[in-house]
């Protein structure tokens, strides 16, 4: 296994180790993984402290808040903590720590940043209307066989499918 | 039945964080492993270049299915207590067609976004920033979107009683389904041009 960055796991031995994580959530907590609820939490936790009566009154954030306990105590912050701690690992180990801006050499880096920036919110924005992105929606959903999550997953792999097609000139 | 374990209080609340932390890492490190760091590695099963999303994607999918029938067949897990999203027709669909689009913009998902944060993506730490702000554009407009959000709404369904099919079959069909996708996309990659990123 070389460790200047090129080495992969093979996806079927990935995709294996994924899903035995995703059981072993299910079985020990009841509830599958996430990714999107993490920075839910941040939001509510920032408008609560910048206008806390805002965040009272308004019909969203309020479903978050609680008197007990700050947003940010919650399962999914310490699951991304985790998962930020682990992926950083990952890429020590496979040598791939490394600051830079991936984008296809037919666009800039500020054109990638841009488009970044625009799909992260666009996706930030669906996950909240669909309860759940990629992670919490689509592959904890494939495991229960919800309809929710596997509509959510269909809808999102095939417009990602047709999109992609119209933003081609941003990845190959 | 013993499983799952916190909600039945075989392990003390208190470990709660500590095990979402754990699991988290475990996560981090397979999806960082498998590549999912890099956006135009993601973007791959797109364009058919490299379908990595689709087959660690699927297998983990059928993996953890799998095992939660076989765990309640056993009568280890009650998987009647296990957590469903409800579902609400217009927000699961409209919301993953919007997520589709961020998607294909930005080159992850917020669970690959994270793990590209953690080894010095720029971009992927842009598209953090844009998760946020779409976030919160989202809770600010919620009154224009409250309908949406609660529109037909249909409980806790299964996709297999959705369609009248038994699970045990559903599951079955669904393993070949995945399994016939992962000789297509093996097929497709030897024919489409390499990209180097």
């Amino acid at each position: 296994m070389k460790r200047d960055g090129s080495f992969y796991l093979n996806p079927y031995l990935g995709g294996f180790l994924l899903g035995l994580v995703l059981l072993s959530t299910y079985y020990i907590t009841g509830r599958g993984l996430g990714a999107s609820g993490a920075i839910k939490s941040s939001v509510v936790t920032t408008v609560h402290a910048v206008a806390p009566d805002h965040a009272k009154q308004s019909a969203y954030y309020s479903q978050f808040l609680s008197d007990k306990k700050s947003p940010m105590n919650n399962w999914l912050v310490f699951e991304v903590l985790g998962v930020l701690a682990g992926a950083f690992f990952s890429g020590a180990l496979w040598g791939r720590l490394k600051t830079k801006v991936e984008h296809s050499p037919k666009i800039t880096g500020r054109t990638r940043l841009i488009s970044a920036l625009i799909g992260g919110a666009l996706f930030g924005f669906g996950a909240q209307l669909a309860r759940g992105c990629t992670s919490g929606a689509a592959l904890s959903g494939m495991a229960v066989l919800s309809s929710s999550g596997i509509i959510t997953m269909l809808a999102i792999f095939g417009s990602a499918y047709i999109f992609s097609w119209t933003f081609k000139r941003l990845w190959i | 039945m013993t499983a799952p374990l916190i909600p039945l209080e075989q392990i003390p609340e208190a470990w709660n964080n500590v095990i979402a932390l754990m699991l988290g890492m475990g996560f981090g490190f397979v999806l960082e492993s498998s590549g999912f760091s890099s956006s135009r590695k993601i973007m791959g099963t797109f364009f058919g270049y490299d379908f990595v999303v689709l087959k660690v994607f699927f297998t983990a999918g059928i993996t953890a299915m799998t095992g939660i029938i076989y765990l309640d067949y056993l009568g280890v897990m009650d998987a009647s207590m296990l957590y469903i999203n409800p579902y609400y027709v217009y927000a699961a669909i409209i919301g993953g067609l919007i997520m589709g689009a961020g998607f294909a913009l930005g080159g992850f998902c917020p669970g690959t976004s994270f793990t590209g944060v953690a080894i010095g993506k720029i971009d992927a730490l842009v598209f953090t920033i844009g998760l946020f702000a779409g976030i919160f554009l989202f809770s600010e407009a919620y009154g224009l979107f409250e309908g949406i959000f609660n529109g037909h709404f249909m409980g806790t369904s299964k996709i297999y009683e959705l369609i009248g099919m038994k699970e045990s079959v559903f599951a079955a069909l669904l393993i070949i389904v995945a399994v016939a996708m992962f000789f297509v996309a093996t097929w497709v990659e030897k024919k489409v041009d390499k990209v180097n990123y």
